[in-house]
């Protein structure tokens, strides 16, 4: 059977980060060690890579995105954005689950791509639009894919929805009429144990109709 | 508040059941309003908004983090543990091992052998050896893996079929034998005698892992004496128990907290030992904490379907009739006596009438981690096995599989004593209705004039099922209160596990009091502030819930009419609830609207309490199954794929047709990956150790791997008999016969059984290669 986790678009996809890493030159920064891993991008802004050691639990300040609202903060060089976004910052829609890059629970839209935030060190996200779950809300009210998702149950436990919700977001922003092919292929790198996938399908198709009606 | 306002919470026209004197049963729901519809969950919303706050998602001022140092070996026995580096490093405010003080509690594997929290002699991978709380969860496994352990390294045996063999090391002091069980009704012997055929097959089926989203774990904090648990878990109640009885503590003082939960499957529905190595951490540190296991540690600690080897001998005559069934199984729940083997006979006792049974399970030890209840324990591999030896069966006497399966329909539990009627079985309206709504009759003819040669080839599948338990039971007790706005509160201590509970609670209460069920509040999931309930494990939360709060909703109305009486100056007995006012049936001036209800407002609150009454005595409650499906194989790649699948249940009354669905349709997908990809590997060889902890090589199915077509059928049956909603349990069922159904469609698709589990794409093409050389195709 297929996995096609690998094709979505994530750190590891092979697409080009505003900073201009490949997949290939993350592997090999990786390889060296989250310390060289946390010096490329701005952070590295007139610096040799390898030039700059920073202990692990040194920190450093950044300014994230997040939501259209500017954070500020100190961070480890090695933290994930995920645990930033959950432990730091309290964005615990953004769920935690495997931490690995194989499940999809902590799924946010950087520049409007789903990425997974576990296999995104918060000083990589830097200058980038981060969106989570509460970026897709209006208020109070739910946007067109959070709708989607209720109406048509699309969810059991809840755990991984917000992560689904945030790849059919991603989908649908650079596709907005998918076909169901596309859009299993868009959530493939979603786990959902409950197995409401079927409903997924169908809720993302009915989000593309509300995207396009623009009632949400 | 207006008239206008109030009467947003009523359903205005509609009827509500005749309200029962205090001392009678209600009647059966006849035409129902709100029950069987599709509705949204109630609380949608804060699932998909992110409002939702799960345990894992709790953060308390001040709270530490945790991590735990598991066992790396199969089999060792820890001789000294050095922690000195790791309690220097930045950050660490606790390091416990079991030699620390204040830690030493037996953990209840079982009642004969006992282990501590952190036992020196560790018997699988990922035992716990030591822990530690940090700041952040960063400096925890910083100062983890600076823990310096001297393991003494032990022999160790991973397989099942090997664990009894005179070389293998002993887990135990008794040696590898766990239980065994022995069943028997009529003679076997005769059976196969009277038989025209007889087949005999071995199966195995792997260990499949829970892996819910949200991985085992808690936050706990301590105020002074009293001990505050947020878990993740199916059970706040069990819970509760676990940690008062390990750690000695009166219930009062222990709190448990479980609102949102990230799935269980059978995982999550007691205490884990993390949940009091967190309590031991809190006290320690003074401080709140979280420990949440990593995903890898839930893949080898945090339980398991096990593996098992089974034997199955059928006898049948050319009739159909089944004459003789004789199964043994060796199975394991790991290494400690976790009933590792429990149910595995079930379906062989009780699914198919059979005068002659003979089962026969062992259950042994292995270094490997303890199983726990995954849906329908025991029931998913014994349809493996039974279910694919019925498609034999078929075959070799020429017989259509559904037309054997019709012809061995019991109408009673033949397996318990006194040989208890049902009180329903749809297993034939399963069967009958869903193959004519998967169109089995034609697909099985186009499959079979399917023209030869080409690599890709179809195939159709059915199997069918019952599950053991479903029936619901007390004790539970819930909670109404009628606010004098007419809106209204539940309150139930079960948990909400997914599969849309609080939905069908509020739908219970809208149908017996004609209030809408958004209106209803609903509180539940806390020892500390909701009644008891068991946990919501065994398919039988609906119908052990509904019927209570059914019973809650009448007390509410035999109140609120009592109330009423006294301003309409009535007798009670003429009156009745109408939309959002009390009337009276035979003078149409005497009404009183709910809000305007003198005793309520005086009150501000009635309370209707609701108990869950015993099933009905010498019967049984069981839900029952039929799922159909089609597959096409590529002969070439040896890869399956699962065009479309049908579930055709029999759970009684459907309550909310959407959640039934969505439950259907996870059951089957959570199938698919028992039957194509899904097997715990260990290095059983060389090293003992798991290598496939992580979701990349443990393959749970992807949206790419499920069908889109996937329908559910309901057989909705309203079983009067056994409970007051008639409601059966539909949570495991939904996943018993489904990897059968693959396998026996694969066999019709290329012709050959595989009988082990998973069916992968290597597997399948070895099988065919070798069928190709041996010059069959």
């Amino acid at each position: 059977m297929s996995k096609n986790r690998d094709r979505k678009e994530c750190p590891c996809s092979g697409e080009k980060s505003s900073q201009g890493v490949t997949r290939r030159q993350f592997i090999t920064n990786m390889g060296v060690g989250a310390v060289a891993a946390a010096s490329f991008g701005n952070l590295a802004a007139g610096q040799e890579a390898h030039a700059a050691v920073i202990k692990s639990g040194e920190a450093l300040k950044i300014n994230l995105k997040i939501n259209g609202h500017a954070y500020r903060l100190l961070v480890e060089p090695r933290w994930s954005l995920l645990h930033v976004l959950r432990n730091e910052l309290g964005f615990t829609e953004t769920k935690a689950s495997c931490e690995r890059g194989e499940c999809g629970a902590c799924t946010v839209l950087i520049d409007s791509i789903p990425r997974y935030a576990c296999m995104t060190l918060a000083v990589e996200a830097e200058g980038q639009e981060i969106t989570t779950l509460e970026g897709l809300m209006h208020g109070e009210a739910l946007g067109a894919v959070q709708q989607a998702f209720v109406e048509h149950d699309a969810l059991q436990c809840g755990y991984c929805t917000p992560g689904q919700i945030m790849s059919v977001e991603g989908l649908l922003r650079k596709n907005p009429d998918p076909s169901l092919d596309e859009i299993k292929n868009g959530v493939s790198g979603n786990l959902c144990r409950c197995g409401a996938y079927v409903n997924i399908f169908k809720a993302a198709k009915r989000a593309a109709e509300l995207k396009r009606g623009g009632s949400s | 508040m207006n008239d206008s306002d109030h009467s947003l919470y009523y359903l205005r026209d509609m009827p509500v059941p005749e309200t029962p004197l205090s001392d009678r049963k209600p009647q059966p729901w006849g035409k129902t309003e709100a029950i069987g519809k599709p509705y949204q969950k109630v609380d949608a919303y804060e699932r998909v908004s992110g409002n939702a706050i799960y345990p894992s998602d709790v953060m308390l001022p001040n709270m530490l983090s945790v991590a735990i140092l598991r066992c790396p070996y199969p089999h060792a026995i820890v001789e000294k543990i050095d922690s000195s580096a790791a309690e220097k490093m930045a950050g660490i405010r606790a390091v416990i091992t079991g030699y620390s003080p204040g830690v030493d509690y037996w953990w209840p594997y079982s009642p004969e052998i006992k282990t501590k929290l952190f036992d020196l002699h560790c018997r699988f991978e990922g035992e716990e050896v030591a822990a530690i709380a940090a700041d952040t969860i960063y400096q925890a496994w910083d100062a983890i893996r600076a823990l310096k352990v001297n393991y003494k390294i032990l022999a160790f045996v991973s397989d099942e079929t090997k664990a009894l063999a005179a070389d293998a090391p002993a887990i135990h002091a008794g040696g590898n034998k766990g239980t065994s069980d022995k069943y028997s009704r009529g003679d076997v012997e005769r059976g196969f005698n009277d038989a025209d055929a007889v087949l005999e097959e071995t199966y195995h089926s792997e260990c499949e892992l829970h892996t819910p989203l949200e991985s085992h774990g808690c936050v706990a904090r301590w105020d002074g004496d009293r001990l505050s648990i947020w878990q993740s878990t199916q059970g706040v109640y069990s819970v509760q128990a676990a940690v008062s009885k390990i750690m000695g503590l009166p219930l009062s003082k222990v709190r448990v907290m479980g609102h949102y939960m990230g799935g269980g499957f059978g995982s999550k529905l007691t205490a884990d030992k993390s949940t009091i190595i967190a309590a031991v951490m809190a006290r320690k540190t003074a401080r709140p904490v979280k420990l949440f296991m990593s995903r890898e540690e839930t893949l080898i600690a945090a339980g398991n379907r096990p593996p098992a080897s089974m034997r199955l001998k059928a006898g049948v005559k050319r009739d159909g009739t089944l004459t003789a069934l004789d199964f043994s199984v060796i199975g394991t729940g790991g290494a400690y006596p976790t009933r590792g083997t429990n149910l595995m006979d079930w379906l062989i006792r009780d699914l198919y009438a059979c005068p002659n049974v003979r089962t026969d399970t062992t259950d042994v030890f292995i270094n490997a981690g303890p199983s726990r209840p995954f849906r329908a324990p025991g029931h998913p591999q014994c349809s493996w096995a039974l279910e694919q030896m019925l498609d034999a069966l078929a075959e070799k006497i020429g017989m259509d599989p559904l037309a054997l399966r019709l012809k061995n329909i019991p109408s009673y539990s033949q397996a318990r004593p006194g040989k208890p009627p049902y009180t329903s079985t749809g297993l034939r309206e399963c069967i009958k209705e869903g193959a004519k709504a998967f169109g089995w009759d034609k697909a099985r003819k186009e499959i079979a004039s399917q023209a030869a040669g080409g690599h890709i080839r179809r195939g159709v599948g059915m199997a069918s099922a019952l599950w053991f338990a479903g029936g619901g039971n007390p004790p539970s007790t819930v909670i109404i209160k009628l606010f004098s706005d007419g809106s209204m509160n539940l309150n139930m201590g079960a948990s909400d596990i997914g599969t849309g509970t609080k939905t069908v609670m509020a739908m219970v209460i809208s149908e017996e009091l004609g209030v809408k069920p958004d209106i209803i509040q609903i509180e539940y999931a806390d020892t500390g502030t909701t009644q008891f309930a068991t946990p919501s494990g065994g398919s039988k939360t609906v119908p052990t819930e509904t019927p209570a709060v059914r019973a809650a909703a009448i007390h509410i109305k035999q109140q609120l009419i009592a109330l009423a009486a006294q301003d309409l100056k009535t007798d009670v007995s003429s009156l009745t609830l109408k939309g959002d006012a009390v009337v009276s049936r035979t003078d149409a001036k005497k009404k009183i609207l709910i809000v305007d209800v003198s005793g309520l407002k005086k009150q501000g609150l009635i309370v209707g309490v609701g108990y869950r009454s015993p099933n009905p005595e010498g019967k049984v409650v069981n839900p029952f199954a039929a799922q159909f499906c089609e597959v096409e194989v590529n002969t070439l790649t040896g890869e399956v794929r699962v065009l479309r699948f049908l579930g055709a249940h029999d759970s009684g009354r459907v309550m909310n047709r959407m959640t039934y669905d969505n439950q259907v349709c996870g059951g089957i997908t959570m199938g698919i990956g028992f039957a194509l990809t899904e097997a715990r590997v260990l290095d059983r060889n060389q090293t003992g150790k798991m290598v496939n902890k992580n979701w990349h090589d443990y393959k749970i199915p992807t949206a790419s791997d499920v069908p889109a077509d996937i329908i559910s059928l309901p057989i909705d049956m309203d079983d009067q008999e056994a409970n007051t909603t008639g409601t059966k349990g539909l949570g495991e069922p939904v996943t018993i016969p489904t990897a059968a159904a693959i396998a026996n469609a694969v066999y019709n698709a290329v012709g050959v059984r595989v009988t082990t589990t998973p069916i992968t794409p290597v597997k399948l093409c070895s099988i065919l290669h070798s069928r190709r050389k041996e010059g069959k195709q």
